[in-house]
């Protein structure tokens, strides 16, 4: 099977189901570039290059490039989502999230319901998220839990190739609306991903490896720290079960509960704030459910509760690595009440 | 007392892709005798657990990898020699002991020229083929399965041999096309293959409803046979399990396919996450979930098997043999007893839907037998 980069993944996704389905659109700052101007079209594909090539199969009525106005790109998708179309808009990083959430908060995600139930806003919201990339505070965060603590979006954080072509097209064939959040580094990670046009379910984690010893959950990025993590620690006898809940919202509850049953032991990663995150969330339903099989404080490994510094040396510091993941594991897993 | 005399049992590589594999637990304690044949320890690969057994007689002398160790294939897993052998002459042996380990890019990159694809009756199949010589043997896999279940049989027949194992249509890497997906259609599609591969004669080996459609090849051009081997084959009966086909058509968590794997084998344990992934990435993909509706429907349809292939069985002159698991529990092993007299029947003990899977050795033994007497 072909091996193929996150970004690869993405752009096939997008063509696959525009070929498939007519009614699909790309919206958003520079999803082609160049629009308005003598200078040359597709000049960007994307400012990370993810939807380049879309315009030359497509036209320029399906890929459409925007003013710098998150508003409007955001009101637009929404109206065309109502009336027929499948929109697919780039919010082009999360944090411009701040300039057109009424759109996401108080439109697309109540329509079904204020409606009742007599409209669908099948709309994609595809955005980045991530540091790393010495982006500093205001193109640097993980805002999922902003989008995971309102009802009526779904929101989906993919952490690899496979899993980012699969739970896009179902992204959108589904009929509401999801938030689909790109980490930035895990764009060029390459995995085999078939040729072939795919759905993976929401709400269903992925067990990226087995073991009795302590359950880690992590996302996106994080995923594969904890690999390194755990790596690591099988060569100290400490066996780790890491799960990718791979969308936030609907989460993945039982598989993550049925593990610590097991493990009585949780670390959760997440590069996201500490505050009111997916970590605490997902630590206060496992506090709630498997409070008894707990035989150790569930640890929770994340940024500080600060913005993301621009110094390289600090965002270093700001980031979960593997040696912190590890250090975790260690404590949670020799705790001894 | 010389090292030539000591044997050593290393990974074994079941399969193309298989890179490494886990000691699960051995099934003998050191300077324990043995017999040939005899089962030694369980190996968990990313398919399923298997039994290694003892290539040769004689003593278990060392055990080197222990239980939960993760090695490459090629590597020192125990040695196995005279009984006298001296401690000292083991403790070199296994000092001197090298590695032959394929390159995980080699053998990845293997795979993938050995698997093709073929176009055979107007619909792309992908086949992978190994080994030269003979009398071809073609493998053809059941319901919801693709070519990668051979993966323990075909190294060991593929020994002097060409093999060559197949996707149906709506299966592993062939289109998801099966049109009506009935009997005509399916062995439409085999006896293109053979053609397209330019094998004119071939012992076939089929499996479940692999087997039925190399049975029905092998009633509508009997020429072009030269051995069946039917394996828990769909066929032979009426019974089937409803819930097993139904639930594969419809299953779409990993739960829910764990299950109805597990409903395959004599023991559900030996079903890894892995193989259940493997499933899961073929039932997601584009237009498999209505492939396998329609063959479900044209053969299996309301928990009974609508294709009958007894009497057209019972009239063929070639060799024909059966094996099945005594605990199936999709297709009862009883269906056996319906074949002709002179079909050679073989009931294993404590195993499932899956012999080539479960017991790959016994399996390949005797579709080797059967292959040698008429190449």
């Amino acid at each position: 099977m072909p091996l193929k980069s996150t970004r690869q993944a993405i752009n096939e996704a997008l063509a696959q189901e525009m070929r498939r389905d007519p009614r699909v659109i790309v919206i958003g700052e520079d999803v082609s570039g160049g629009a308005g101007t003598d200078g040359q079209r597709d000049a960007y594909g994307g400012v990370l290059g993810v939807t380049k090539g879309l315009i030359g199969q497509f036209g320029d009525q399906r890929v459409i490039d925007t003013p710098i106005t998150e508003s409007a790109i955001m009101g637009a998708a929404a109206g065309a989502a109502v009336t027929g179309l499948r929109p697919v808009a780039e919010l082009m990083f999360c944090d411009f999230l701040g300039v057109c959430f009424d759109q996401l908060l108080n439109q697309v995600a109540k329509f079904r319901y204020m409606f009742g139930g007599k409209v669908n806003t099948p709309l994609v919201v595809r955005t980045m998220i991530g540091a790393g990339r010495g982006a500093a505070a205001q193109h640097s965060q993980s805002l999922y839990q902003l989008f995971t603590a309102v009802p009526g979006l779904k929101v989906v954080v993919p952490s690899n190739a496979y899993d980012a072509k699969g739970l896009l097209i179902q992204a959108i064939r589904d009929d509401d609306p999801v938030i689909f959040c790109e980490h930035k580094l895990i764009y060029d990670l390459k995995t085999e991903v078939p040729d072939e046009a795919y759905r993976i379910a929401f709400g269903e984690a992925n067990i990226v490896r087995d073991g009795d010893d302590v359950t880690v959950v992590a996302l996106a990025r994080m995923v594969h720290f904890a690999e390194a993590a755990a790596t690591t620690l099988a060569s100290e006898g400490i066996e780790c079960e890491i799960i990718d809940p791979r969308t936030t919202s609907p989460l993945d509850v039982d598989t993550i509960v049925e593990s610590v049953e097991r493990t009585g032991r949780l670390v959760i990663v997440d590069e996201s704030t500490p505050r009111c995150g997916v970590a605490a969330d997902i630590s206060a339903i496992v506090a709630e459910q498997a409070f008894g099989a707990l035989k150790a404080p569930i640890r929770r490994v994340t940024a500080p509760h600060t913005p993301v510094p621009f110094a390289p040396n600090l965002e270093k510091l700001y980031i979960p690595d593997a040696a912190r993941i590890a250090a975790a594991v260690r404590e949670t897993h020799g705790f001894r009440k | 007392m010389t090292g030539a005399s000591l044997t050593a049992i290393t990974m074994p590589q079941w399969g193309l892709t298989m890179t490494e594999g886990k000691v699960v637990g051995w099934l003998k304690k050191p300077d324990q005798p043995l017999t040939e044949g005899e089962e030694l320890l369980e190996i968990e690969t990313t398919k399923i657990t298997n039994v290694v057994e003892a290539p040769v007689g004689g003593t278990l002398k060392r055990i080197v990898a222990e239980a939960g160790a993760t090695l490459p294939v090629g590597a020192l897993l125990a040695v196995i020699g005279p009984a006298g052998a001296s401690p000292a002459d083991v403790d070199s042996f296994v000092r001197n002991f090298r590695v032959v380990e394929p390159a995980k890019e080699a053998v990845g990159a293997q795979a993938e020229t050995l698997t093709r694809e073929i176009e055979a009756g107007g619909r792309r199949l992908r086949v992978l083929e190994t080994g030269e010589g003979g009398i071809p043997v073609v493998l053809v896999h059941g319901f919801g399965a693709d070519l990668g279940s051979w993966m323990f049989v075909q190294p060991s027949l593929a020994r002097g041999r060409r093999t060559v194992a197949l996707d149906l249509p709506g299966h592993g890497g062939s289109t998801k096309d099966v049109g009506s997906g009935d009997r005509k259609t399916m062995t439409v599609v085999l006896a293109g293959a053979l053609e397209a591969l330019g094998i004119g004669r071939a012992h076939l080996v089929g499996h479940s409803l692999g087997g039925a459609i190399a049975a029905s090849l092998a009633i509508a051009r009997p020429a072009s046979v030269a051995s069946l081997t039917l394996i828990a084959s769909a066929g032979l009966g009426a019974e089937i399990n409803r819930s097993f086909i139904e639930g594969f058509v419809r299953a779409e968590r990993r739960k829910e396919v764990a299950e109805l794997l597990g409903v395959l084998i004599h023991d559900p344990g030996a079903v890894s996450r892995r193989m259940v992934e493997d499933v899961l990435r073929y039932k997601r993909l584009d237009g498999v979930p209505e492939a396998l509706a329609a063959i479900a429907a044209a053969w299996f349809a309301d928990g009974r098997q609508a294709v009958d292939l007894r009497a057209e069985i019972a009239a063929l002159d070639i060799p024909i043999q059966a094996i099945w698991g005594e605990t199936d529990r999709v297709i009862p092993a009883s269906h056996a007893k319906s074949l002709p007299k002179s079909a050679a029947v073989h009931v294993l003990a404590g195993t499932g839907h899956m012999p080539h899977m479960e017991r790959a050795g016994e399996v390949s033994q005797l579709i080797d037998r059967v292959a040698l007497r008429e190449t």
